[in-house]
């Protein structure tokens, strides 16, 4: 057990892929305000695999949005790779969605009318990489998955395990910082789901830095460090005992 | 490479909504049609009267009796003389060659037929000035008019008045007022110029006109060819200013002769046809106005059905701009398809037109090209504003989408 709330002081010093202080993100609902983030710190080094869990509605997607780049914090700071993310303007921010984040939906999120191949490409164009080298990384990314002999397939032809994939691949493919993954198994089976967390273990035996979301227990033990939510806080941060 | 992308995404948008595409494309297409139809239909009219004005001879100057009207009443009426001609054939400098005239309809007869026709006591050079061609036989000459001989060269169509051949015509001996003329010569067909019908005219000796047939050394207009390097305006100040003297008319006193350029009257009709052109134009391009309102309605469904799409692909890393070209590039796209559709349909009802409604349309690059970027224009004004709606979606609320 190691607490790491963050010393205000030394935020800036302070080592890691990832380090926020006081993040606060308030939402207006009709006349109520919720206060979605209300004050959370925290520091997440290179190649650690967190889960962020708790209830619904205790800030987790907040948090996963804020530090995904796709919403800004009201108040406090957010650092990233020692760059502070959390009031850069708009190309900057999709800038840093497309090289140091690589994201994972519940909903896969996939281009619909794209074969698998395109779909993993969609990254690299917003790069500005040639077709030719996009094309070899896509493939390379897709093969990492296993999935390369479906590259022509679109998604409505893929089982919701294969679209999965296609989106883990879609999400490395830039070879982003961290690899951020709202509750990636949501909408599989049981055993599609397991076959999702393997590969994600494994992405993590090669060094990723993973963050996930979920609600699910059997699923939050697969990280090796959990963060549970409640009310926008963090209640508290605990490390598994590695699996064998 | 990434404008690559931008026309493969709005081309593949476009693919899986095709009926939806035409239906949008369509709005452009009539507009870019009817406005190349109509600016052709107007071109041709405009040409259609260049013609007629060059076929009168630009630079022939008119001079003719009169005042001015009064109540009914011709004020002020003066007379043109031959020493009136001879004086500006002498004195204008501004011009080259003078063609006194008297004329009026006669009753014309060759063996039994009768017909009334504008018959013309003209000095022999009306041929060269007018540039009328001899189809027959010859012209007559000064010295037929000092003899006042009766002889005529008539116009190419008198002879279809009376019921034969231009070689029947030839050598006949046709009666004007009941006097006997030889015809000598027979112009080829000239057409219609301005209000007068010179195929259906007759042509004697001024003098022989005078005094066998009209009774008088009066005239009724002298024609004036402007010279090479003097324009129409000098040519009538040198007229007015020589008659005024000739007539002994003092300052402040209105002429007693009016000088007409008959290229006014056509200038007039020219302006009024490009007014209507204008208008005809405008109207067509209310059409391009309106099918660019339904390509602005079609993107704003399109972004809406697009919404995930949108967020997914920010979250992917697309910038607003790559967000806003996107959209952009479909609705150019779309307006830049319908318009080139629109060039060959207008192109197309234009030869139709001229083909079997037998008015003259001209197609002009100038108007395709006028009308192409005029649909570009289109495609961007309307285009801009969905393109926007959708640039600016937040990434989550767009990912959150139903």
């Amino acid at each position: 057990m190691e607490a790491t709330a963050l010393n205000p002081d030394m935020a800036q010093a302070a080592d890691g892929v990832i380090v926020t202080r006081e993040l606060r993100r308030r939402y207006q609902m009709g006349d109520t305000i919720i206060n979605a983030l209300d004050g959370v710190s925290l520091q997440i080094q290179p190649g650690e695999y967190v889960a962020i869990m708790g209830p619904s509605g205790s800030g987790k997607s907040t948090l996963m949005n804020v530090i995904g780049c796709l919403d800004s914090p009201d108040d406090g700071e957010y650092w990233l790779n020692d760059k502070l993310v959390s009031n850069l303007k708009d190309h900057e921010l999709a800038r840093i969605r497309n090289q140091e984040i690589g994201f994972v939906f519940q909903t896969f999120n996939l281009l619909q009318r794209a074969t698998a191949l395109h779909n993993v490409e969609v990254p690299l164009i917003y790069s500005g990489i040639s077709r030719k080298e996009r094309q070899r990384r896509a493939l390379e990314a897709l093969e990492q998955v296993s999935l390369s002999e479906r590259k022509h397939h679109q998604p409505s032809e893929l089982s919701g395990g294969q679209r999965q994939r296609v989106a883990v691949a879609r999400a490395l493919v830039t070879r982003p910082s961290i690899l951020l993954a709202d509750e990636p198994t949501g909408n599989l089976d049981s055993q599609t789901a397991d076959e999702i967390m393997a590969l994600f273990d494994q992405l993590h035996r090669a060094g990723n830095t993973i963050i996930l979301v979920t609600h699910d227990a059997k699923i939050g033990e697969h990280a090796e460090r959990v963060l549970r939510m409640l009310d926008g806080q963090i209640e508290s941060d605990t490390r598994n005992v590695p699996r064998q | 490479m990434l404008f690559g992308e931008m026309i493969a995404v709005a081309l593949q948008s476009i693919r899986a909504n095709l009926f939806r595409g035409f239906l949008t494309m369509l709005g452009i297409i009539i507009g870019v049609g009817s406005v190349i139809t109509m600016v052709s239909l107007g071109s041709g009219a405009q040409r259609a009267i260049d013609d007629q004005i060059e076929a009168l001879g630009a630079n022939i100057l008119s001079v003719s009796t009169g005042g001015f009207m009064h109540r009914g009443v011709s004020q002020n009426l003066g007379t043109l003389t031959i020493e009136d001609a001879d004086a500006i054939a002498r004195d204008a400098e501004a011009i080259a060659a003078v063609v006194p005239e008297k004329s009026s309809r006669q009753q014309v007869k060759l063996g039994n037929l009768n017909q009334n026709l504008q018959v013309v006591g003209s000095t022999p050079n009306f041929q060269t000035v007018n540039s009328y061609k001899l189809a027959a036989g010859k012209m007559y000459t000064l010295g037929d008019g000092a003899a006042k001989r009766r002889v005529a060269v008539v116009g190419h169509g008198v002879a279809a008045k009376f019921d034969t051949q231009i070689e029947g015509l030839l050598g006949e001996t046709i009666y004007i007022n009941s006097i006997a003329f030889e015809v000598i010569g027979i112009l080829e067909p000239v057409g219609q110029v301005g209000w007068r019908n010179v195929d259906e005219q007759i042509w004697m000796p001024l003098e022989t006109a005078q005094f066998r047939v009209f009774g008088t050394d009066e005239l009724d207009r002298i024609s004036a060819q402007v010279a090479i390097g003097f324009t129409a305006d000098e040519g009538i100040i040198d007229l007015e200013r020589i008659l005024r003297r000739e007539h002994k008319i003092l300052p402040g006193k209105d002429n007693d002769f009016n000088i007409g350029d008959p290229t006014q009257f056509f200038n007039v009709r020219a302006a009024a046809t490009n007014i209507f052109a204008a208008l005809l134009a405008g109207i067509a391009s209310i059409s391009l106005i309106v099918g660019g309102i339904g390509i602005m309605n079609i993107m704003l469904v399109t972004v809406t059905e697009r919404t995930r799409e949108v967020g997914i692909r920010k979250a992917l890393g697309a910038t607003r701009l790559n967000i806003l070209m996107q959209f952009l590039v479909e609705a150019l796209i779309l307006c830049l398809f319908g318009g080139a559709i629109g060039i060959l349909l207008g192109t197309g009802i234009s030869t139709a037109i001229a083909r079997f409604a037998g008015w003259a349309t001209i197609v002009s690059p100038t108007a395709i090209m006028i009308a192409f970027a005029f649909s570009a224009g289109v495609g961007l004004f309307f285009g801009i504003w969905p393109a926007r709606k959708a640039a600016n979606l937040n990434p989550i609320d767009a990912l959150r989408y139903e």
